[in-house]
């Protein structure tokens, strides 16, 4: 267990800051670093993917000097998700983004337990 | 499927591309416009999803539609059966009398130049649903989770004031949770069984299971499920993640309340129930201890979110917490892990869908006619004043009771028939089924009772139905769709049992 923990310390890490990120979206109280917790934790599942795509010695799949055979190259596939799980990623935190600049044009704070106080104070 | 293709078996796809160019057409026009297209892309939608539920029942077997020109482990596949083609249909005419249910409240709420986003919103929701619905390939699946997810915060903050946007962060976050746990463990599905498609994980996964809890992927494919399931249930606001939920459906303009709680909410669980029989099997996925917890936060959850109802003062929110409840049933009879259970689950989508975008529609009437106010005190004798209205609450409140002749009841008896073949979990279901039925009672009886209790010289007016024809005909094709549920319900659980049996 410990020995293919440590061959397989990409994962692993990707694991752990996937938990951090994840931690952060959930416990965080200020919207900006809830942000910043979204984007490590969408981040850290494409380094896991990566690094699961990668075989060592491997270039990217990209044809060039007309090598074809399928040893020269990596696992293109994760490569594809991971490009568009950034895409998905980017739009998700613009719209984030544009929600915090919102709320904070409203209530002068990033403070989201503070923003549903005064909610209720309003009493909307 | 070879030989000729018939062009019914194109209509999926069509429905699904039809709804995205609806939505990119709409950005450039006025809202009257959009307004139109969008009401005849979800009847055009109604239709093709009919014509594809008459082909699969004709045929009786599931069809594959290849999206583009790659063959199965690389290609982009969907795959219709009846179970999918007839929630297609469902969710198309549930959109379609939430939004002619809505209209007039969406006028008074949203600014005049946001009316076509607002049409664009519904048509990506609408494409997504069906995505979600028809595709068999899990990466394709995870996007149109996101896409869905964006639409509905769209659609909750489409009119704007300071609750609805927190409620849309607060609907983020949580969303993002859940997909984002649900994109981790597709990656360690792909990781594990080096396929995307459905189909093809199955036949990986299977052999994984198969070799028992000695071999060497065992322990992932636990954790994989574990992460997939918690990730979707995050997503459908299972009990302890319902914080979102209640000012989401409570301050957005209603009709985005009735599509997100009788819609939104069910894709996921759609695409959970998907997942349990085309990707992980229903075998190793009952095997898993997952299927404890998702039972038991399910138990929780009926009762608590009728708990919180019942102490809730404002009609809107209080139907709101109800939904908690009603998802609490849907993952209780998913937890019993029989096909029983599994068809009683699928029942309930369905009815609580027809039920609660109708509760909503109709909270609207009656709210209307006692000063915009949402206070249960002020909804006093609002019954008499909008007598449409104050009828389908009525409706939807026996229904959601469990009175019979109404979708409810079915729903009831479905579970509990369930519950009696499983002997662990039939004693623990059958009390919180009686409990959760009682409170349900207390609180809707409650609100019906205030309704019609008579109020001499009341301020406001009265309202009639021929002064907003829409709302009316909406509501009576809601009442007829509970009670067709409710009455014809043998031969839709006989369609539920094959569609469920095509699924595996």
């Amino acid at each position: 267990m410990g020995g293919s923990l440590f061959s397989n310390y990409g994962e692993a890490v990707a694991i752990l800051l996937f938990v951090i990120g994840f931690g952060n979206l959930l416990l965080q109280n200020n919207l900006i670093k809830k942000i910043i917790g979204l984007n490590i934790m969408d981040t850290a599942v494409y380094l896991f993917l990566a690094e699961k795509g990668y075989i060592s010695g491997r270039a990217a799949p990209i044809v060039v000097d007309g090598v074809q055979s399928v040893e020269a190259y990596i696992n293109p596939v994760p490569s594809g998700l991971v490009l568009t799980g950034i895409v998905v990623s980017v739009s998700v935190s613009a719209l984030m983004l544009s929600l915090t600049i919102r709320l904070y044009q409203r209530y002068h704070t990033l403070d989201l337990d503070e923003i549903s106080l005064r909610l209720k104070k309003e009493g909307l | 499927m070879t030989g000729q293709m018939e062009l019914v078996q194109n209509f999926p796809c069509f429905s699904i591309m039809l709804c995205m160019f609806a939505g990119i057409i709409s950005s450039a026009l006025k809202g009257k416009t959009a307004k139109r297209i969008n009401t005849a892309v979800l009847c055009i939608n109604i239709l093709m999803s009919a014509a594809v539920l008459w082909f699969t029942m004709r045929t009786g077997e599931f069809y594959v539609y290849v999206m583009g020109r790659f063959p199965a482990p690389w290609g982009n596949e969907l795959r219709v059966g009846v179970m999918e083609a007839g929630m297609a249909l469902f969710f198309c005419v549930i959109m379609l009398l939430s939004l002619m249910g809505g209209r007039h409240k969406l006028i008074q709420e949203v600014e005049e130049g946001k009316h076509n986003l607002y049409y664009i919103l519904t048509d990506l929701m609408l494409s997504s649903l069906l995505a979600l619905i028809y595709t068999n390939d899990l990466f394709t699946a995870y996007v149109f989770v996101e896409i869905n997810t964006i639409s509905a915060c769209g659609l909750i903050m489409i009119r704007q004031n300071g609750r609805t946007i927190e409620a849309a962060v607060r609907y983020m976050i949580m969303s993002l949770l859940g997909s984002g746990l649900f994109l981790l463990g597709l990656c360690m599905l792909y990781d594990m069984t080096g396929h995307l498609l459905m189909s093809n994980i199955k036949e990986q996964v299977t052999s994984i299971y198969l070799s028992g809890a000695g071999g060497s992927y065992h322990v992932p494919l636990m954790v994989t499920i574990a992460i997939i399931s918690v990730g979707l249930a995050i997503k459908s606001a299972l009990f302890p993640f319902h914080a979102w939920l209640p000012d989401a459906y409570g301050y957005s303009t209603v009709s985005s309340a009735a599509i997100l709680s009788s819609l939104v909410s069910k894709g996921y669980i759609f695409l959970l129930i998907k997942i349990i029989y085309r990707v992980i099997g229903f075998q190793a996925f009952h095997d898993s201890r997952i299927i404890d917890i998702l039972f038991i936060f399910g138990l929780m959850g009926m009762v608590f979110g009728s708990l919180s109802a019942i102490k809730e003062n404002d009609v809107r929110r209080m139907i709101a917490f109800s939904s908690i409840a009603q998802i609490g049933y849907i993952y209780m009879g998913i937890g019993l892990g029989t096909q029983v259970g599994m068809i009683a689950s699928v029942f309930h989508v369905l009815s609580h869908a027809a039920t609660k975008s109708l509760l909503f529609i109709a909270a609207i009437g009656l709210t209307d006619v006692s000063g915009g106010s949402r206070k249960l005190t002020e909804l006093t004798g609002s019954g008499y004043r909008n007598k449409m209205a104050g009828a389908t609450f009525t409706a939807g409140a026996l229904s959601m009771v469990g009175v019979p002749m109404f979708s409810g009841f079915i729903s009831k008896l479905l579970f509990s028939q369930a519950a009696v073949q499983n002997e662990g979990k039939m004693l623990p279901t059958l009390i919180v089924l009686g409990i959760s039925t009682i409170l349900n009672a207390i609180y809707f009886m409650k609100t019906v009772i205030r309704i019609y209790t008579p109020v001499e010289d009341t301020e406001y007016s009265t309202v009639t139905w021929q002064e907003n024809k829409v709302y009316a005909v909406s509501l009576l094709c809601f009442i007829a769709l509970n009670v067709f549920l409710g009455v014809l319900s043998q031969p839709i659980v006989d369609l539920i049992g094959w569609g469920l049996n095509m699924f595996a």
